[in-house]
């Protein structure tokens, strides 16, 4: 096998499958390419899962659940004690386990490992966290209704889509940034002390918008174009709120009564549009300058072949980008046809996600592991699915990733996995099969002599090259 | 005190039974260099100074914060009171008893050298000690420890707990990094086959090294209940680095991460997200005093964070990114029970670029004066090394005993 088919299915996939490193093997970039065309089947994994809809409409039921808890005179010592967090837990949860299960499952098993690393990709670029609350159950459908129908088309489709989504919105405040002067109508929110109606800007989302999403933090906004950017956008917000009891239609919405109306100049240009097309024109305007190209470049730049990225492959990429208005197989290609991403294997090493997947690709057997267990093991190496730290979301270079902790962590898990599976594996084929040459002798020789197949299985995975991409 | 003090007579009797000299146990005010620690809480988002340290003499304090105010001591939820002037947020009531106790400062009005407002360019410059958000790859704490050089020990002198280590502590400096587990422990063949493994892999190697002296340090120690959702990780994972640094030859410096400060929404009320960090905060500290035992007589802890918020309340009862705000510093080691803060005061004109608490004291000159008391480091490798091109900011001066 090449060391090409080793960097197609491992760097750019998410780790051979059996037979996987042979497919690849006549013409690994081809297997890539075909990987990004336009649409791609859904994963029947996803069948049943909640839309942003259905998912919405969870929060207002547990917030009915309340009630009955603080009145709860009657619960007995029999019952756990009924908390907050605890009936959040016991409503909301279940969708949470659901969505990392199917989204673990699908990785596991996809055959285009390679447009779905991508959808990973943008999910971080669009960072939504659970970490609040609000948007917990919502974080599932926010990449499957934002992110993957636009994986095979263009960025500002995918940015405008992701502005818009009720997880983005809710996430980043924007459903609490308003006009100055605005009245609450008719919420029964608007009684609530605890959150009381806003009553103007909320910069969260126009900010993070332009450092994190398009422009880059050195892309040249200042907090005039900031402040300027968040009044465009008053309005986007998402119905119902948490105290509408019976939603219609719940999602996205533009409220014109919250809209600031009137041009706005920002980013050295006057936008005469109202309503929500002034942000919609600002967004596709945004989406396609040379820093947004740049930084996205960049950050692909640095996914896909180092954490330092070569210059040179940067501005293939932000070339591409900026001729092809962000179409984004274009972009992929600019990027496969990077020299510098076919030299060196082993670049990058794994975040614990990428490590868990490529162990469930490596050993179908662990794909049968209960979710929870993956679930506690991915949280307890420091990457909870959908749980990144920051909107900046999860850091992609090896230094967040190789401290003493982390890699403790992954020995364990090998030590376990191999205790399940080691007396069926044969690791000495499963490292030719996914690594070929670019397995080292050290390696080789450790696998040989190891004293049983368990310990030579738990050698692999906890091995320099399986941990790396 | 009680226990402390018999503590104390207790050993100063054995010592002189053994006739072993008095000296062997250091006044507090002189420990060796080995005794000393320094802690480094990182709380990332942007606390908001005006919550945590309320300037309620300020005049014009109520008026622009209007519903986010925290009232004057003595009223309803009011701040408890530090000076006439400045007060803590009334969650904080444990850091109040240290301040009380002389075993805090309060700094006020300080921020990095950073006047953008974004999160992550903002936290790396805090971080790597230069006066750029990508000046380099290393933390200013970890080239501290290598500047230190023989004043501290060999070996792991750095923990980060969590699992991960932040920026700060990066380096060449070896840096522990430790976070609770419930999984078995592997076996001790297999580990060695690993260590000859990585041998010939610079990074994997270090972070294995490093790896099993935290395993050591930490055997037999209870996983706690740091990983269920319902438990307080942070509180956690102050009591584990109060354990690591507590033990006699331990090592000097840890670190750790607070999430969750960036509070745009609703910060005021008993469930608003400010409330429950400044608890935690709160209960941190004092679990860490706790942890660390006797330690914490020579012990300083940090705790900073990228940026204050802005003065006026935005539009959903939260606040906007900001400049200066508020830090404290913590500890037996530091001559507490005072606010340090040159302040600018919150009149319009008083404001940094109209909207924020203006800056009157570097972050670094804070940090600088830490190193000089718990690591022993001179001016000369702080203002080229530790935090390059700083020599206008003098370690501030009183800050240690």
């Amino acid at each position: 096998m090449s060391i090409e088919s080793v960097i197609a299915v491992n760097r750019f996939g998410l780790g051979a499958t059996p037979g996987e490193l042979a497919a690849a093997g006549a013409d690994p970039r081809g297997w890539l390419a075909r990987q990004v065309g336009a649409t791609a089947p859904a994963s029947p994994a996803f069948g049943r899962l909640a839309t942003s809809g259905e998912a919405l409409k969870a929060y207002p039921r547990w917030i009915a659940s309340l009630g009955k808890v603080r009145g709860g005179a009657g619960d007995s010592a029999q019952t756990a004690p009924r908390t907050v967090e605890g009936t959040f837990r016991e409503q909301l949860g279940p969708i949470m386990l659901e969505e990392v299960t199917a989204r673990l499952a699908a990785a596991a098993s996809t055959p285009a490992p390679f447009r779905e690393r991508l959808v990973w990709f943008w999910s971080n670029h669009f960072t939504v966290s659970a970490e609040k609350a609000l948007v917990f159950a919502l974080v599932g459908s926010f990449e499957r209704e934002a992110i993957r129908p636009h994986v095979g088309g263009y960025f500002a489709d995918m940015l405008l889509a992701a502005t818009r989504h009720p997880a983005m919105i809710l996430y980043l405040d924007n459903h609490l940034s308003v006009r100055k002067g605005w009245q609450a109508q008719g919420l029964r929110g608007s009684r609530s002390t605890a959150f009381p109606p806003p009553t103007g800007l909320n910069e969260n989302l126009a900010r993070e918008i332009l450092e994190l999403h398009t422009l880059g933090v050195n892309g040249g906004y200042t907090q005039a174009d900031v402040t300027e950017f968040a009044r465009v956008i008053t309005g986007w917000t998402v119905r119902p709120t948490m105290f509408d009891l019976e939603p219609a239609s719940p999602g996205f919405v533009f409220d014109p009564t919250r809209h600031e109306p009137g041009p706005r100049t920002l980013l050295g240009v006057t936008w005469p549009q109202e309503g929500v097309g002034q942000g919609e024109a600002v967004l596709r305007d945004i989406a396609v300058r040379p820093a947004t190209a740049q930084h996205v470049a960049t950050k692909v730049a640095r996914h896909f072949i180092a954490d330092e990225p070569p210059p040179a492959a940067v501005a293939r990429i932000a070339h591409a980008f900026r001729d092809s208005g962000g179409h984004l197989p274009t972009v992929y290609a600019a990027l496969l046809d990077c020299p510098e991403a076919w030299k060196q294997p082993l670049a990058k090493l794994k975040t614990p996600v990428e490590y868990v997947v490529s162990c469930m690709r490596a050993l179908p057997a662990v794909r049968a592991a209960q979710p929870q267990a993956l679930y506690a093991t991915l949280r307890g190496m420091g990457q909870r699915p959908f749980f990144a730290p920051s909107p900046q979301g999860w850091p992609d270079t090896a230094q967040a990733w190789a401290g003493g902790d982390a890699l403790w962590k992954r020995i364990e898990w090998a030590g376990i996995v191999a205790a399940r599976v080691g007396s069926t594996a044969d690791p000495q084929r499963l490292a030719a099969a996914s690594y070929g040459a670019a397995t080292s002798e050290g390696t080789r020789r450790a696998l040989e002599r190891a004293e049983s197949r368990e310990q030579a299985l738990a050698l692999w995975l906890a091995s320099p090259e399986f941990q790396r991409r | 005190m009680t226990t402390r003090r018999k503590a104390l007579q207790l050993f100063g009797g054995t010592a002189a039974l053994l006739g072993l000299p008095g000296l062997a146990f250091a006044a507090p005010g002189n420990p060796r260099a080995g005794e000393r620690r320094l802690v480094f809480i990182f709380l990332r988002g942007g606390m908001d100074g005006l919550s945590a340290v309320p300037p309620y003499g300020d005049p014009e304090y109520a008026a622009r914060r209007g519903a986010l105010a925290v009232p004057s001591p003595g009223s309803a939820g009011g701040a408890l009171d530090l000076d006439s002037h400045f007060g803590l947020n009334p969650n904080l009531g444990e850091m109040h008893r240290l301040f009380a106790a002389r075993e805090l400062v309060v700094l006020h009005a300080v921020a990095s050298p950073y006047r953008e407002r974004s999160h992550f360019d903002a936290q790396n410059l805090i971080e790597n000690g230069t006066a750029r958000p990508f000046g380099r790859e290393v933390g200013w704490l970890n080239v501290a420890l290598g500047a230190a050089g023989g004043r501290v020990a060999a070996g792991t002198q750095a923990f980060a707990l969590g699992q991960s280590v932040p920026l700060v502590l990066r380096g060449p400096a070896q840096v522990g990094s430790w976070s609770p587990t419930r999984l078995p422990v592997p076996d001790a063949d297999l580990l060695e086959r690993l260590a000859a493994l990585y041998r010939g892999d610079a990074l994997l190697d270090r972070s294995f090294t490093v790896a099993r002296e935290a395993q050591a340090m930490m055997e037999g120690r209870d996983a706690g209940g740091g990983m269920d959702g319902a438990t307080l990780p942070v509180v956690e994972l102050a009591r584990a680095a109060g354990e690591i640094l507590g033990k006699p030859n331990g090592p000097h410096v840890a670190a750790l991460d607070f999430g969750g400060w960036d509070t745009h929404i609703s910060q005021q009320g008993e469930y608003s997200q400010l409330t429950r960090n400044l608890r935690l905060l709160d209960r941190s500290v004092a679990t860490l005093r706790t942890a660390l035992g006797a330690a914490w007589r020579h012990t300083a802890v940090l705790i900073v964070t990228e940026f204050g918020r802005a003065v006026a309340p935005n539009g959903s009862g939260g606040t906007d990114h900001g400049t200066a705000g508020a830090a404290f510093v913590a500890g037996g080691a530091v001559r507490g029970g005072r606010v340090i803060a040159d302040w600018p005061g919150l009149g319009p004109r008083a404001l940094h670029e109209g909207r924020d608490l203006r800056p009157t004291l570097d972050l670094r000159a804070l940090f600088k004066a830490a190193l000089v008391a718990q690591l022993g480091l001179g001016e000369a490798v702080l203002e080229t090394e530790v935090f390059p091109d700083s020599r206008t900011v003098r370690p501030l001066d009183g800050l240690f005993a």
